[in-house]
């Protein structure tokens, strides 16, 4: 479970106030237009900002204080989430140790993973040999890795072409079944695709969670004029 | 840490020749002739680099031809040029025996003499006017193409309304900077100079400490002299531009204007001539020596690479601390070395040290640590940048995984900036090789270094040695500076 409390981001004469609970292995899309705080409100949950007011709460523990890598959070962005410079297996296995030296063990888990996205045979390569596609999957290779509660998608697939996208969204959704999954998207369809829930963040403010289905049959009034019709 | 460090040799070792100093009242005649003369060599070795850049720059700006990529490559050199080869080379041209002499001497000429004020200019335009030459071609370059085009579609001089406005604005930068770098100039005054017409502040405070042992006269030189550079220092480092020491000078802008073709094949010529004729001759008259050398040159050539490399590892280390904390204060202290010169650091810590070790028992170590410390202002401004990108493009990542401390540096950040790191500690290693200026003031006999062994090589007039050891100290200062460089070119994937 995923909770904001009083959440305020102040950046200038920008505002946006947070206070929802999000359910536990649900996956929760952000909507709304752009400049709106989608992508802040997902870095001030992932701890790369501080937040100027208000408490988040992950499985109960306050983590506001705490730097990312100790949230419990997986984070994807909109581009470098892996290290040129390292091979597949390397990017790989810096999600189960930050020194990047594994055992055995965790090797065979590594390439496990790279198999069970897809990528066979590909683990000596550098991020530079790969398709766009198949860079996305390393990188969701290392979020299954890291095997954290919460993960924050940041529109990390919107560089890849619509029918890549949703495949990419699919294989989420499968293979991420049962985390609690947060994910940005300017695209309402990717929402009614994948997500279970919906906060619309408009006009300073992050609304409670409203089931896909529920939204989207009856939109309000603030939603139907982002949506333009 | 290493930021404090920096602060303890720059603003400790003025501490000590600050309170060393015993008052203006013992500055001699000599002493207030080599401030004048440091003034003004510096202001006509800057206005010589910069008016004489000018014609080079522009010709480089506007057209393309086979070997400009070399030619820009010479341009280069000197910057990482032990002085006192270039020294050797300027006097196997220029020199009493020279070609130019030489050729004086066939036509009926008199000869003329390198020795003094204006041997010591040639010197000094000799390395700076690449350096100029880098600034304003930048300063060309920056000129967007879109008004070239409109200054040919309205039919107006680009000289006037394009050219000069930009020299206008680059020109006082690059002026500056050259006029900093010869204030504080020795090896060229120690060995071009010399004599009361032609001493430096920077030369006093050598001949202070070593020949009158007079610590109280060399303080109070050093404390001028700190005076001078801070000031100017300051004013350089507002004005500067910062990217004449990197790359993407190859552009050459597309333009319309006609003409100057005559102008410029001569611009490129004579200072292709300048810069490869020492360069040459370096080659020419050290070959014939270089494996008949005493055993004692090659000792010292032992003794400067592993000075080099000791230095080089400090200022990696230095920088890489100080680049990884950035922030304005670090830039502000990472400056602070351009203020002060090596003599006057040199000074500094031979007063901290004297009291309880002799001096030149440190010569080495004291050569190592100071070496570093006045390439950091360089080493900082090429690596601190690419250390900043490293961390806005894979900070939050780094962050995610928990990557810290070394890990982060292991992981992200080295293998990211081996570009830049190979650069700057190749610039490094080449300085210090080729560097003569404190370990003249330490060092006492086995423990000179190259660069000082070849200068007394010089004094005591054994030309094919000193031209041998020139050779070997020039193809050792280049090729550190070369395997650096390309250790950070290699493997580099993206």
């Amino acid at each position: 479970m995923l909770r904001l409390e009083n959440v305020l981001i102040e950046q200038g004469p920008f505002r946006l106030t947070a206070d929802f609970t999000v359910k536990e292995g649900a996956i929760t899309a952000l909507i709304g237009p752009s400049g709106a705080g989608k992508s802040s409100l997902l870095s001030l949950i992932g701890g790369f900002y501080q937040v100027n007011q208000g408490r988040i709460f992950i499985g109960g523990r306050d983590v506001t204080d705490l730097p990312p890598s100790e949230r419990s959070i997986a984070s994807l962005f909109q581009d470098g989430n892996l290290f040129p410079h390292l091979m597949v297996v390397e990017n790989i296995a810096l999600g189960l140790r930050p020194s990047g030296r594994i055992d055995a063990q965790e090797a065979a888990q590594v390439r496990d993973v790279i198999a069970s996205v897809g990528l066979e045979g590909m683990g000596e390569r550098k991020p530079s040999e790969l398709s766009g596609g198949q860079q996305s999957r390393v990188a969701l290779a290392r979020v299954l890795l890291q095997n954290k509660d919460v993960v924050l998608l940041d529109e990390p697939f919107s560089a890849l072409g619509p029918a890549l996208r949703i495949e990419m969204l699919d294989l989420v959704k499968e293979r991420l079944a049962g985390r609690t999954i947060l994910m940005v998207t300017h695209d309402p369809e990717d929402a009614k695709r994948v997500a279970d829930q919906v906060i619309v963040v408009m006009r300073g403010e992050a609304t409670q969670p409203v089931p896909t289905r529920d939204l989207f049959e009856v939109p309000t009034d603030a939603l139907r004029e982002y949506l333009g019709h | 840490m290493a930021a404090a460090l920096v602060l303890f040799i720059v603003v400790g070792t003025l501490l000590a020749v600050g309170l060393g100093a015993n008052g203006p009242a013992s500055l001699g005649t000599a002493d207030l002739a080599a401030i004048r003369f440091t003034i003004v060599q510096a202001l006509v070795s800057a206005l010589f680099s910069v008016a004489l850049a000018v014609p080079v720059a522009r010709a480089l700006a506007r057209r393309r031809f086979r070997g400009r990529g070399l030619l820009m490559t010479l341009f280069g050199a000197p910057f990482i040029l032990p002085v006192i080869v270039a020294v050797l080379g300027l006097l196997a041209v220029f020199g009493r025996n020279g070609l130019l002499n030489e050729a004086l001497a066939a036509l009926g000429f008199a000869k003329v003499s390198i020795y003094g004020f204006w041997g010591v200019i040639l010197a000094h335009v000799f390395f700076n006017l690449p350096l100029a030459v880098r600034f304003l071609l930048q300063g060309w370059l920056d000129i967007p193409v879109e008004r070239f085009r409109l200054a040919a579609s309205l039919g107006v001089p680009v000289w006037r309304v394009l050219e000069v406005p930009m020299l206008r604005a680059v020109v006082p930068g690059t002026f500056v900077v050259i006029f900093v770098m010869c204030l504080t100039s020795f090896a060229v005054a120690l060995t071009l100079g010399g004599g009361p017409k032609a001493t430096t502040v920077e030369l006093a405070i050598y001949q202070a400490v070593r020949f009158d042992f007079d610590l109280g006269k060399a303080a109070v030189l050093s404390v001028v002299q700190f005076g001078l550079c801070a000031l100017v220092a300051v004013l350089a480092w507002r004005v500067s531009g910062e990217r004449a020491l990197g790359a993407g000078l190859d552009r050459v802008v597309q333009r319309w204007d006609r003409g100057g073709l005559g102008v410029d094949i001569v611009a490129l010529c004579l200072a292709f001539l300048f810069l490869i004729l020492p360069l040459g001759m370096v080659v020419v008259r050290g070959l014939p020596s270089l494996f008949e050398l005493p055993p004692l040159v090659f000792e010292a050539a032992l003794r400067s690479v592993a000075v080099a490399l000791v230095s080089t590892a400090l200022a990696i280390a230095i920088t890489l601390a100080m680049a990884i904390r950035g922030g304005g204060l670090i830039s502000l202290v990472g400056a602070l070395p351009l203020a002060a010169s090596s003599l006057v650091l040199g000074t500094g810590l031979f007063l901290i040290v004297q009291p309880f070790i002799s001096p030149p028992k440190l010569a080495l170590a004291v050569t190592a640590l100071l070496n570093a410390v006045m390439s950091l202002p360089f080493v900082l401004r090429v690596i601190q940048p690419a250390v900043a990108q490293v961390e806005t493009d894979y900070g939050r990542l780094a962050d995610s995984l928990g990557l810290r401390g070394w890990n982060r540096m292991r992981i992200l950040v080295l293998p990211r900036i081996r570009r830049p790191l190979g650069f700057a500690a190749g610039l490094t290693a080449a300085l210090s090789m080729g560097d003569l200026g404190v370990i003249a003031l330490f060092a006492t006999d086995g423990q000179a270094t190259l660069p000082l062994v070849m200068y007394q090589l010089m004094g005591s007039y054994r030309t094919g040695q000193s031209a041998g050891a020139a050779l070997l100290l020039l193809i050792l200062s280049l090729g550190l500076f070369w395997i650096f460089d390309r250790g950070g070119r290699s493997d580099a994937a993206t």
